[in-house]
């Protein structure tokens, strides 16, 4: 009996029992709905992720740190003591750093904090507040869309300014201008000479409740460790330049510590890559997750596609008893059942690979992770769904087919 | 190639039923040659299904040999039998076993696709066929929208549409009224005159009468086999 044949006859036996086959093809709906589903997801997490951190941290920039500021996995607690063994990144380090340094790069000295921002009664809590210096925001990349970024001579002199963020101009000014006007935090007034171009949101935070202060200010008391930064932002022009600045200042701090060469570093080098390896990580367990869950649900799906099947060649032995009397080999009537399995599992692959679709663009659409169906979980997909429902169908299509013809056709 | 469709030798056939032995044949011979019309009878128990089983090639033979159309079928395996079935017989049944969900042109068809004919071959030969037996104006019926004459009708049909050496027919008449079962009989008469072997198994006498040879068994064995005087094909 030729293919088609085979699966148009499945097909009319599927049609005419709808609620039998739903239920029995459930299982395998499920599974692919899930592949379908979780696949786009951490595909779209990954797109998504690679360009947040690009743009976050910018792939030719890096921070010198004293111990990495994303930590991936477990950390064990010697790491940590001796982490905390380490000596501060002191202003004297970065000086030193910004000095020696003959590749040419950007550079800033850093320390974050949060806090509340009050503009008369009103006030923006949580607020990002950054002290950094003036090539803070050509690294950052950060536009300036109202008013102007603070120079290095305000630096200099630890002038009292502020450059914010959308959402704190929003919170605050409601439609008023807020250049020239003074917010204040912790208690020290800072005058507003810019806002920053709205960020977004990542993950569904907003990118947009900072502000940003010279390095010199009031805020590095509360916002740097006593007698030192928290970082020093590095940015070269791209990424091979990064590498040999990367290797310039471990160099040049290395001396500055006097390091023996069997010593290990005493402080960190952050990359976009580095923040990256968290999140590849997380990818590779759900990824590593993935094909148990699926298969489960697929060996389940298989298992109740071969009782339906071991139930319908029950039902229908008669009908098989017909078949070969009228010529049917073994051949045929186990090619009719595994067809039939296949054609039962496939309808279910290939609806769940539409819910599939639909659950990933629900995630994208109300939910803060994005989504991006990958062409090959599909075809992959529909492959899983042929392939157990005629693994499914091989007992139930064998017993069938060894039906010996006599007793078949007593059968009612 | 022999004027004989059917030789049967000395077949025997028995079956295991729990403990105890059942002879069904006992030695049976006999010889059915190209478009005779011959009625098998006998009380239930007198083997006679099982020589049906048999001729029809559904079953092999413990002993003896059955030639079908020169080749010896009472040796052959499974698949091999499946294609001698597909050729060679066809089955017109009592309870008339058409597929339900099927219409009767799909039903008429079937043999078909297991011979592995492409499906325009296919239609034109099953609508002949249906044309043969008057239903014709009834393809697209599925079985349950018909009566039981024209269920029988549309068997029949399936039956021919391989152009079978032999049409085996099991108590066609057993689930029709007699008014239907006369016209059934008109069928058979018919597609005998037209060339057709005709094999009808049956217990009823005046079903048998139609046919022009009649064989009767008891008890595994032929115990008479004659010509019908009052045959109406004869």
């Amino acid at each position: 009996m030729p293919l088609f044949e085979a699966v148009r006859l499945a097909l009319h036996a599927l049609w005419t029992q709808k609620l039998k086959s739903f239920f029995s093809l459930v299982g395998v709906l499920i599974g692919v709905t899930f592949l379908i589903a979780v696949v786009s997801i951490v595909q779209g997490m990954n797109v998504y992720m690679t360009d947040q951190f690009t743009r976050l941290v910018g792939m030719n920039s890096f921070q010198v740190r004293r111990f990495p500021g994303i930590q991936t996995g477990n950390v064990s607690e010697e790491q940590w003591r001796e982490w905390r063994r380490r000596p501060l990144i002191t202003e004297a380090d970065a000086a030193y750093l910004m000095a020696g340094m003959r590749t040419p790069v950007l550079t800033s000295r850093n320390c974050q904090g949060r806090t509340v921002v009050r503009l008369g009664g009103k006030e923006a809590p949580d607020i990002g507040v950054t002290a950094a210096d003036a090539s803070i925001f050509r690294i950052k990349n950060y536009d300036i869309v109202n008013g102007r970024a603070f120079s290095a001579q305000e630096v200099r002199v630890g002038a009292h300014v502020v450059v914010i963020g959308d959402l704190v101009a929003e919170r605050l000014f409601e439609g008023v201008d807020p250049l020239g006007r003074s917010v204040t935090m912790q208690g020290i007034p800072y005058r507003v000479v810019g806002v920053v171009d709205k960020q977004g949101t990542m993950l569904g935070m907003s990118l947009d409740k900072f502000a940003i202060v010279p390095f010199t200010t009031h805020a590095q008391r509360w916002t740097c460790p006593h007698n030192g930064i928290r970082q020093l932002e590095v940015q070269a022009a791209d990424v091979i330049t990064m590498r040999a600045a990367i290797d310039e200042a471990e160099t040049l701090l290395r001396a500055r510590r006097q390091l023996g060469p069997t010593e290990e570093n005493n402080f960190d080098f952050q990359t976009a890559d580095a923040a990256l390896e968290g999140w590849n990580k997380i990818a590779t367990i759900l990824f590593a997750a993935l094909p148990g869950l699926v298969a489960i649900s697929l060996v389940v799906g298989g298992i109740v596609i071969m009782n339906i099947m071991l139930m319908a060649v029950a039902e229908r032995t008669k009908e098989i008893g017909i078949r070969k009397a009228l010529g049917a080999k073994r051949r045929d009537i186990m090619a009719q059942f595994v067809v039939e399995a296949a054609t039962l599992a496939t309808v279910g692959a290939i609806f769940g690979v539409v819910l599939g679709i639909a659950l990933a663009f629900v995630v994208k659409r109300y939910t803060p992770l994005p989504a991006a169906v990958a062409p090959w979980s599909i075809g992959l997909g529909v492959f899983l769904g042929v392939a157990v429902g005629m693994t499914a169908g091989i007992l139930p299509a064998s017993r069938a087919s060894k039906l010996d013809p006599i007793e078949a056709l007593r059968a009612e | 190639m022999t004027e004989a469709v059917i030789q049967m030798r000395e077949m025997v056939r028995e079956y295991q039923m729990g403990t105890e032995l059942v002879q069904a044949l006992r030695g049976v011979s006999l010889e059915i040659r190209r478009n005779e019309y011959v009625a098998i009878m006998g009380p239930s128990g007198s083997g006679k299904s099982t020589l049906m089983n048999l001729i029809g090639c559904l079953d092999t033979p413990n002993a003896g040999e059955y030639w079908l159309n020169d080749q010896e079928v009472s040796r052959m395996s499974d698949d091999a039998l499946a294609r001698i079935r597909n050729r060679e017989i066809g089955f017109v049944f009592q309870t008339f076993n058409l597929l339900p969900r099927a219409t009767a042109l799909q039903n008429v068809e079937l043999p078909l696709v297991y011979a592995g004919m492409n499906a325009g071959d296919r239609t034109e030969r099953a609508v002949s066929a249906l044309a043969r037996v008057g239903l014709g104006n009834r393809m697209d019926h599925r079985p349950n929208e018909m009566s039981g004459g024209q269920r029988q009708r549309v068997a029949i049909a399936r039956a021919l549409v391989n152009a079978p050496s032999i049409l085996l027919a099991d108590e066609p008449t057993g689930n029709l009224d007699s008014v239907t079962s006369a016209e059934i009989m008109r069928v058979f008469g018919k597609l005998h005159a037209e060339g057709q072997t005709v094999i009808l198994v049956t217990h009823e006498p005046d079903i048998a009468q139609h046919a022009a040879r009649t064989i009767v068994l008891r008890d595994g064995q032929v115990a008479s086999d004659s010509a019908n005087p009052c045959s109406v094909a004869a």
